[in-house]
Formats: C-alpha cells, sequence, structure tokens
C-alpha cells in the first residue's frame, strides 16, 4: 500500500515537473512571438485607437487608410524594390563570386594557398563596421552614394561565404570527379559552371539563406550609403519615418507589417531549414 | 607543361575578384581608416595632421566617449551576456525528447532573429510608450504603476537590453542545442546510476562540456554588442536624441556614426573607432583567458 502510493506520489511528482517546463515554454513562446501578432494588430488601426485605453488587442479596419498614408508619406514602392533588388542582386552575386573563390581555395594547389585562406579567417573576424568611415567617404569618391553598388559590391566576395564554400567543397566534391570532367574534355571553367555548382547547392543554400536574410534586414550601412529618400531600403525608410514630426504610427507600423512579412511568411515554412543553415553558416564560421 | 601553368592561372583568375574587392574594401579602409584618425578632417577639403591628438581627446577629455564605453559595456553584460543564463535552459529543456512540439518552439523562439533590428526597435518603442504603452497598461492593470521606459536615464538602459535579449535569446537557444546533441548520452546515464538529480547532471556534465559552445556564442554576442547601434538609434529618436535623457542610450557605436552622419568629424570618428575595437580585443582576450582556465579546471578534476 506504503509503495503503490509512494508510487502515485512520484507519478504527480514527474506530472508537475513536466507541466512546469511547459509552462516554461510556452511563457516565452507568448514573449517570442506576441510582438509580431501585435505589429499586424496595429497595422490594421487607426491613429486614434492605436493610442487608447485599454490598447487594441484585435485587428481593425483601417488598412486601406493606413496604406493611403504610407504612401503618401514614404515613397514606399521605391522602397520596396530598392529592398527587392539590392536582396536578391547581394545574394546571387556572392554565391558566385564565393563559390568562385571556394573552388579555387579547396581544389587546387598552388603557391600561396595557405596564405590566402589565412587571410580569410582573418578577415572574417573582422567587422565591417570599424571602418565605415573610410568606406562611406570611398564611396563618395566613387559616386556610389545613392546606388546599388555600395550595398552589393563590396559583398561580393565576403570572407563567410568564401570560409563556407571552401569547408564545404573540400569535404563533399571529390577530386576524381574533377579529373573526369577533365578528361571528358572541359576546361576548368566549364568545370566550375557545370560541375561545381550543381554538386554545391547545400552550401549554396546555407551561403544564400545567410546573405539574402542579412541583406534583407541590413539598417546601417543602408542608412550611410543611401541617403536619398528614394533609393533608401525598407528598414532606413522606416526609420526616417518613424522620426519624422508628423509620421503617421498606423502607416508605419503598417510599413513594418509589409517588411516583416515576406521573410515571416518564408520562415514560418521553412523554419527548419533556415535554421540549419544559419547553424551551418556560423557554427563552421 | 601548359597544363600544369594553366592549373596555377585557373585558381589564380577565380580568386581574382577576391583580391581586387579585398584591396579595395578590405584592406584599403583599414589604412585609411588609421590615416584618417591622425588628422582632423571634415571629409571636404584639406586634412590638417594633429597626431594623436584625436585619441588623446577621447581618452581624455571628450564628455561623452567613457560614457559611451560605459554604456557599452553595462548592456553588453546585461542584453548581450544575460541572454545566454535564458538560452541555455532554453536549449536543454528544447533538447528533451519528451516534450512535444519542439519545432514549433523552435520556430517561435528563432523569429526575432530573422527579423530586422528596426521593426522589432519599433514595435519595442510602442511596448515602452509611457502613456499609450502596452507594458504600462499591463503594470498598471496589475497595480505596479507606469514608468517613463524610454525618457527616465535609469530605465533606457534596461529598455534598451530587454530587447537585444528579446532578439537573440532563440539564436542561442538554437546553438545550445546543437552543441548539446554532441554530448555523449552514456554520460548522462552513468550519473544517473551514481544517483545525481538533473539539475546535478546538468551542471556537472553539460555546462563543462558545453564550455566550448558557450565560448563560441559569447564571442560573438561580445562582437554583436560592441557595435550595438540599431536598437539604441530607434529608441532614443536617432541622432538628434543623441541616448535620450542624460545620454543613457549613447553606445560608442552611436558615437561612431554620430561622428559620421551628425558632426561629420570623420577624424574623431576614425578614432572612437579604433579604441572601441581594442576595446572588443581586449574583451575577446579576457573571455578566452576565463574559458581556458574554467576548462583547464575541469580537465583537472
Amino acid at each position: 500500500m506504503s509503495k503503490k502510493s509512494r508510487l502515485k506520489i512520484q507519478k504527480i511528482m514527474r506530472f508537475i515537473k513536466k507541466s512546469l517546463l511547459y509552462v516554461f515554454l510556452i511563457f516565452f513562446f507568448f514573449i517570442f512571438t506576441f510582438p509580431f501578432y501585435y505589429v499586424f494588430v496595429l497595422a490594421t488601426r487607426s491613429y486614434e485607437t492605436i493610442f487608447n485605453i485599454p490598447p487594441p488587442f484585435t485587428f481593425g479596419s483601417h488598412v486601406v487608410h493606413n496604406f493611403n498614408k504610407l504612401i503618401t508619406q514614404l515613397p514606399f514602392a521605391f522602397n520596396f524594390i530598392n529592398s527587392s533588388v539590392i536582396t536578391v542582386g547581394a545574394t546571387v552575386t556572392r554565391i558566385f563570386f564565393c563559390t568562385m573563390a571556394g573552388f579555387a581555395l579547396a581544389k587546387y594547389r598552388f603557391p600561396g594557398r595557405k596564405f590566402v585562406y589565412t587571410l580569410v579567417l582573418l578577415i572574417l573576424m573582422f567587422p565591417r563596421f570599424f571602418t565605415i568611415i573610410p568606406l562611406f567617404k570611398m564611396m563618395v569618391w566613387l559616386k556610389w552614394v545613392n546606388t546599388y553598388l555600395p550595398m552589393i559590391i563590396p559583398g561580393m566576395t565576403e570572407a563567410i561565404g568564401i570560409f563556407l564554400m571552401t569547408q564545404f567543397m573540400a569535404n563533399s566534391i571529390p577530386d576524381e570527379l574533377m579529373d573526369a570532367a577533365r578528361i571528358d574534355g572541359l576546361n576548368d571553367f566549364q568545370i566550375l559552371l557545370r560541375v561545381v555548382f550543381p554538386l554545391s547547392k547545400p552550401g549554396i543554400s546555407v551561403l544564400g539563406t545567410i546573405t539574402f536574410i542579412g541583406s534583407w534586414n541590413d539598417f546601417l550601412y543602408a542608412l550611410v550609403m543611401l541617403p536619398e529618400r528614394i533609393m533608401q531600403t525598407l528598414p532606413v525608410a522606416l526609420s526616417s519615418l518613424y522620426l519624422m514630426a508628423e509620421g503617421d504610427f498606423g502607416a508605419l507600423m503598417l510599413g513594418n507589417a509589409i517588411t516583416i512579412l515576406p521573410l515571416l511568411v518564408v520562415f514560418v515554412f521553412f523554419s527548419k531549414t533556415i535554421i540549419n543553415n544559419f547553424l551551418a553558416g556560423s557554427v563552421k564560421g | 607543361m601548359r597544363m600544369k601553368s594553366l592549373r596555377i592561372i585557373y585558381p589564380l583568375f577565380f580568386l581574382t575578384p577576391f583580391f581586387i574587392l579585398f584591396l579595395s574594401f578590405g584592406l584599403f579602409p583599414v589604412l585609411f581608416s588609421i590615416l584618417i584618425s591622425f588628422h582632423q578632417w571634415k571629409g571636404m577639403g584639406d586634412m590638417k595632421f594633429v597626431g594623436l591628438l584625436n585619441y588623446a581627446y577621447f581618452l581624455l577629455k571628450d564628455q561623452y566617449f567613457w560614457k559611451t564605453i560605459k554604456i557599452t559595456l553595462w548592456l553588453l553584460v546585461f542584453g548581450s551576456l544575460t541572454q545566454h543564463f535564458i538560452a541555455i535552459p532554453c536549449a536543454i529543456i528544447l533538447n528533451n525528447r519528451l516534450i512535444r512540439g519542439r519545432d514549433v518552439f523552435k520556430t517561435a523562439y528563432f523569429l526575432p532573429y530573422i527579423t530586422n533590428t528596426i521593426s522589432i526597435a519599433l514595435i519595442f518603442n510602442y511596448i515602452f510608450g509611457n502613456n499609450y504603452g502596452f507594458l504600462n497598461f499591463i503594470l498598471e492593470s496589475l497595480g505596479l504603476g507606469r514608468y517613463n521606459w524610454l525618457i527616465n536615464k535609469n530605465l533606457i538602459p534596461p529598455a534598451i537590453a530587454t530587447v537585444v535579449n528579446w532578439r537573440y535569446i532563440g539564436w542561442n537557444t538554437i546553438i545550445y542545442i546543437a552543441g548539446l546533441q554532441a554530448i555523449p548520452e552514456d554520460l548522462y546515464e552513468a550519473a544517473t546510476i551514481d544517483g545525481a538529480n538533473s539539475l546535478q547532471k546538468h551542471i556537472n556534465i553539460t555546462i563543462p562540456l558545453l564550455l566550448p559552445i558557450i565560448f563560441f556564442a559569447v564571442t560573438l554576442s561580445v562582437i554583436g554588442g560592441m557595435q550595438l547601434f540599431d536598437e539604441p538609434f530607434i529608441m532614443t529618436e536617432g541622432y538628434g536624441g543623441m541616448g535620450g535623457t542624460d545620454n543613457a542610450g549613447f553606445t560608442a557605436a552611436f558615437y561612431i556614426m554620430w561622428q559620421l552622419q551628425r558632426a561629420g568629424r570623420l577624424g574623431r570618428g576614425s578614432a572612437i573607432s579604433w579604441l572601441l575595437f581594442l576595446f572588443v580585443l581586449i574583451i575577446t582576450l579576457i573571455h578566452r583567458r576565463i574559458i581556458l582556465q574554467l576548462q583547464g579546471k575541469e580537465g583537472n578534476e
């Protein structure tokens, strides 16, 4: 009898323990998701109801109104296009040039290879932020300010990309395959395009994920390089609307929701792949 | 012979874009930045050589510099380092196979990390607002009163730190889950046989074996935390605000950006950049020392 009741107590204790773990997890679940829900709530609210007490918890009907406000206060279509072009441009070019450089470092033996690889590792540890001032000045000289170029060109051969692709190819593209391709009469550039690129898909997916999301979300660099309203990316445009005295808060939140939404949708569907890609991109880096 | 020389030419050809971009946008800005930091320069016109005066000015005379370093370090501790104390327990729980819906939790926790800092700062500005803010509404309903989160100089740093924690806890959780999966399970089984409870197991097995990952994750946090700009910039009303009341949110990175975009003092801005970089190096080295020492201790036991 006493053994039975002790077992029962143990069972109850285990149940309580497990429930506490769920409470902990669900608490943080709300902490992390609620602000997102709230962006979308506020995006549908009029300026007046946003600042009501108690604050609104449910969706309103002011989307169209907020949208009209948004496009009068910001060149929002341009901002969206700028963000899209820069993000796609930066991602595609970085994948291309980093795969090319990684191919050279992983699959060739040439004098100075070690030196170049060490250099890549060194650059990897140096945050670009510390040279933002001379970079800005250079872009002024090049007349690249207020163009897409400073947002795309300097990052094309980013060290993290070269490092990831080198690692990936060294481990997963067999040398024999290249020899076979050479015997088939392909030159090395053709090998890069027809053999290496298709085989590097997993590595490219990691680099592509990091670059795409990083580029879409970039603020500081865009803030410096794209001062012109019509050239601004979404985060910069949102910040300038916020800092504008007469900026409408409902419109701001709608712009905010539109900025967040694309990544949010993609992430919810491919969260496992994206999380794993980020992990592969960092733990190796 | 021709084949062989081609073998050298191809890789060099493939690396040419890297060489060109590294020399022009990697190495040159570093050297140029050092040069600028020894000059008084508005970005246009002549550069006036002032030697180490810019550095001396910030270290000895400037009214903001040490303040910004202090704030940066405060935010580093309570914004960038505190998150690890939450992320490790989250990771341990989410690594437990008996917990259901782990993928849903992981997705939700990771969401802030893929979202841009400005969107996050803007929504938190609303949450932290004084009169109509969401947090104040909750606090007041609970009878805890309302606070001027983004106005009171003592509350600005905690508000910023909250946002930084919020954004990166999920990211660190994911890193730690990956680290936990590398720990062999038989270690825990052995400890269970020895009669250790789960807390003892985590202190004696999990944490020591996780140290390399902790070092890695904390290093990332330190490097990121020392460059903290976006959140304080938005939460304290941009360059005009200069970090809000009493410059309570004026980080070192913010100061550098202010020198560049508001004051247009490129020499001084560059000097702060290098001073800040020095701080990053020192902190990283100290952090390495601590982890090595902890690991050494574990090794001896």
